[in-house]
């Protein structure tokens, strides 16, 4: 089962039939996943790749029963695509694009407030549950099947994560990767919180980085509430004050927010923190391997 | 984006907000026929001469000096123009000044006292919402207010779904304490500078101080306006603004080859894909024993060409010893990304430091051969933790 996708899940593509989209598309209908159809404006009543191209997404899911969405769409239109996906009723939004306006995703996080659906990103990798579903854009081969679940900012050190797991003798639930703007859908803690309750899940590899109050709300979540091993790591611990680290997000901006001082609030909190990247894999074999 | 001063207070006067008036110099003749030019327009007897530089904490660096005549006009331009200015945050090497801002002197007598105050707009990233946040202490550095008087900052956040309430722009001019005709300014004031932050998609404006006169006006004695990169397709007349003058040359040349590359202090470059890889990337250099030198994105296509570039941007560090490939190839093969690394290293044939190429991912064994059988001088590794080691191996 694990969390957010799995086989069952009726997945839809926007911006189908652009480059990005048909190639991520094909990959993930290579890996298993069940995409059900696309929506590229325009171009609806063609077939690519085999499934049903559709005009909007409300017609889209009326004719296929899609619930998940993944948004290859330009950082212009996309945040409208967002919006147009939780107005059809799709329950779970995964943007991958990178480069939206902060001003479109405040009115975007507004809007989907009242709407019945959970956004995954913008700017992230996707979320993937091992030999079910991939919805995103991350290497599937590298998401072993196993239980433990990785909650992650960015996308290359999700997948350098999943392998030391893989590799450590353990293997993946599902992976998040919550994106690396400023304002995403869906924070650490939510995503932590999934694992927690997620009954396929022993352990949990949570990724920050530089920027933002999210790891150290959810090691605060953690510390009430945690009832799974938790292994930390924070990205950026030699960035300079000031500077943007590549993610929009990525910036430290007071001293709350240098990698330090939230290593600091999750040891607080009794996550296990590593700060050599080289040691997640290798940390949370140990933790899982400790009977309770 | 960072702009000038300048630049800044131009675009919140087309606004609305009243500014200390102000006219840009290249040079000192032209900073002398600013000068003129300005007391025509206000009246001011007296000038203050700025630094336009993108840094903060001009005056303690001695960037901002006032000047009584125009001799001292002439002589604080020809003084500022062409120094290399050291603040809080330009760090120790400075930053070059190209250009003044001729002032008009706003701490001049009147019938009241004048009063600095602190006003900025930006992202509350927890509630995803902006905040205007004040201070009726301004002039000062608002870091050190939060930290020793934090009951005198305050903060409006403004709901999406309805923008800046009247409510709460009263609430500022009560905090703040102003009273009569500053009152009515200070309305004016707030409620067009929130409309310039949203109309041109800014990221943050920082106004410090924002002044009430001794005649009662409010205006924005300095503008610190930074702009959304993402936002800069819906605002061409903005992007122009752009001063690369400011900016790191190797950063600037690295972002016309789409590489994203901050320059750091270290001993250690590094070439990753991603951009929380590579901030992995620079944390195990450091904890290799050496510092990292860059941080440097090259994005999901790491072919000959891109690697060669990106070879090229990191040597132009003289204090590169050693550099770090470090690439996960998922989508991208691994081989394909080492043959690039070998094309690249016999196409600058110049490269005298030693390289660690890291290659993790699809066929990673094949790419460790094709590094492994090319005979330069490159140390291959397939797991980070044998990286680590090889970096600490190099620079002993």
């Amino acid at each position: 089962m694990s969390v957010l996708v799995n086989k069952n899940s009726k997945i839809l593509v926007q911006g189908f039939t652009g480059k990005e989209g048909t190639f991520h598309a094909e990959q993930m209908i290579a890996y298993g996943t069940n995409v059900v159809g696309g929506v590229t404006p325009g171009k609806g009543g063609q077939n690519h790749l085999g499934k049903p191209v559709f005009n909007t997404v409300e017609q889209a899911v009326k004719a296929t029963g899609a619930d998940v969405s993944i948004i290859f769409v330009p950082p212009p239109f996309a945040a409208d695509s967002i919006m147009e996906a939780a107005d059809a009723g799709i329950k779970l939004i995964v943007c991958i694009t990178e480069g939206i306006p902060t001003k479109d995703m405040i009115n975007v996080k507004e809007y989907i407030k009242s709407r019945n659906c959970r956004l995954i990103g913008p700017n992230c990798p996707g979320v993937i549950t091992a030999d079910e579903a991939k919805v995103g854009i991350m290497p599937g081969f590298v998401f072993k099947k196993g239980r433990i679940g990785i909650v992650s900012k960015s996308g290359t050190l999700t997948y350098e994560a999943a392998d030391q797991v893989v590799k450590a003798g353990l293997g993946i639930s599902s992976a998040i990767g919550i994106g690396g703007d400023p304002i995403i859908g869906t924070s650490t803690k939510e995503a932590v919180e999934l694992f927690m309750n997620d009954p396929d899940t022993d352990g949990i590899v949570m990724i920050g980085e530089i920027g933002g109050g999210m790891e150290a709300e959810a090691a605060r979540w953690i510390k009430e509430h945690g009832t799974k091993p938790v292994v930390g790591f924070i990205a950026g611990q030699t960035a300079p004050p000031g500077r943007r680290m590549g993610h929009a997000g990525a910036i430290v901006g007071g001293s709350d927010d240098t990698a330090a001082a939230k290593m600091r609030i999750l040891k607080e909190c009794g996550i296990t923190v590593v700060v050599s990247p080289a040691e997640i894999g290798k940390t949370i074999a140990e933790l899982i391997k400790v009977p309770a | 984006m960072n702009i000038h001063e300048y630049q800044g207070k131009e675009i919140i006067k087309k606004y609305g907000v009243a500014i200390q008036e102000g006219i840009v110099a290249n040079t000192p003749d032209e900073a002398v026929e600013a000068a003129k030019k300005l007391t025509a327009q206000t009246g001011t007897k007296w000038h203050v001469v700025k630094a336009q530089v993108h840094a903060g904490g001009r005056g303690k660096g001695g960037g901002i000096k006032l000047a009584k005549n125009l001799d001292e006009v002439k002589d604080w331009a020809s003084k500022i123009i062409g120094m290399t200015l050291v603040t809080k945050q330009t760090g120790a090497d400075g930053k070059k000044v190209n250009s003044v801002l001729i002032s008009q002197d706003v701490f001049y007598p009147g019938e009241s006292e004048p009063k600095e105050y602190y006003m900025s707009v930006l992202l509350n990233r927890a509630t995803g919402r902006f905040i205007i946040m004040y201070s009726t202490e301004g002039g000062m550095d608002i870091e050190e207010v939060a930290e020793k008087t934090p009951h005198l900052i305050f903060k409006e956040e403004i709901d999406p779904k309805v923008g800046l309430q009247q409510f709460q722009v009263r609430q500022i001019a009560f905090n703040l304490g102003v009273t009569g005709e500053a009152y009515k300014s200070m309305i004016k004031f707030v409620n067009a500078l929130y409309s310039a932050f949203i109309d041109i998609d800014a990221s943050m404006f920082e106004i410090n101080p924002v002044l009430k006169t001794s005649d009662n006006k409010i205006i924005a004695v300095d503008a610190k306006v930074n702009l959304d990169d993402n936002a800069l397709f819906r605002h061409p007349d903005l992007e122009v603004l752009r001063d690369t003058r400011e900016e790191d040359p190797t950063e600037v040349e690295a972002a016309e080859h789409d590489l994203n590359y901050v320059k750091l202090d270290g001993n250690v470059g590094c070439m990753v894909n991603g951009a929380g890889l590579a901030m992995a990337t620079m944390d195990i250099i450091k904890v290799s024993g050496g510092e990292p030198a860059n941080f440097l994105d090259v994005g999901g296509t790491a072919d000959a060409n891109r690697v060669e570039q990106a070879f090229h941007i990191i040597l132009k560090d003289p204090n590169v010893k050693a550099i770090l490939v470090n690439i996960f190839g998922g989508i991208v093969r691994c081989d394909r990304v080492a043959q690039g690394i070998v094309d690249a290293y016999k196409n600058m044939g110049n490269i005298t430091v030693p390289i660690i190429v890291r290659l993790q991912g699809t066929n990673a064994v094949e790419a460790k051969k094709i590094i492994d059988e090319s005979g330069l001088k490159v140390f291959s590794a397939i797991e980070l933790q044998e990286a680590a080691d090889l970096v600490k191996k190099v620079l002993s």
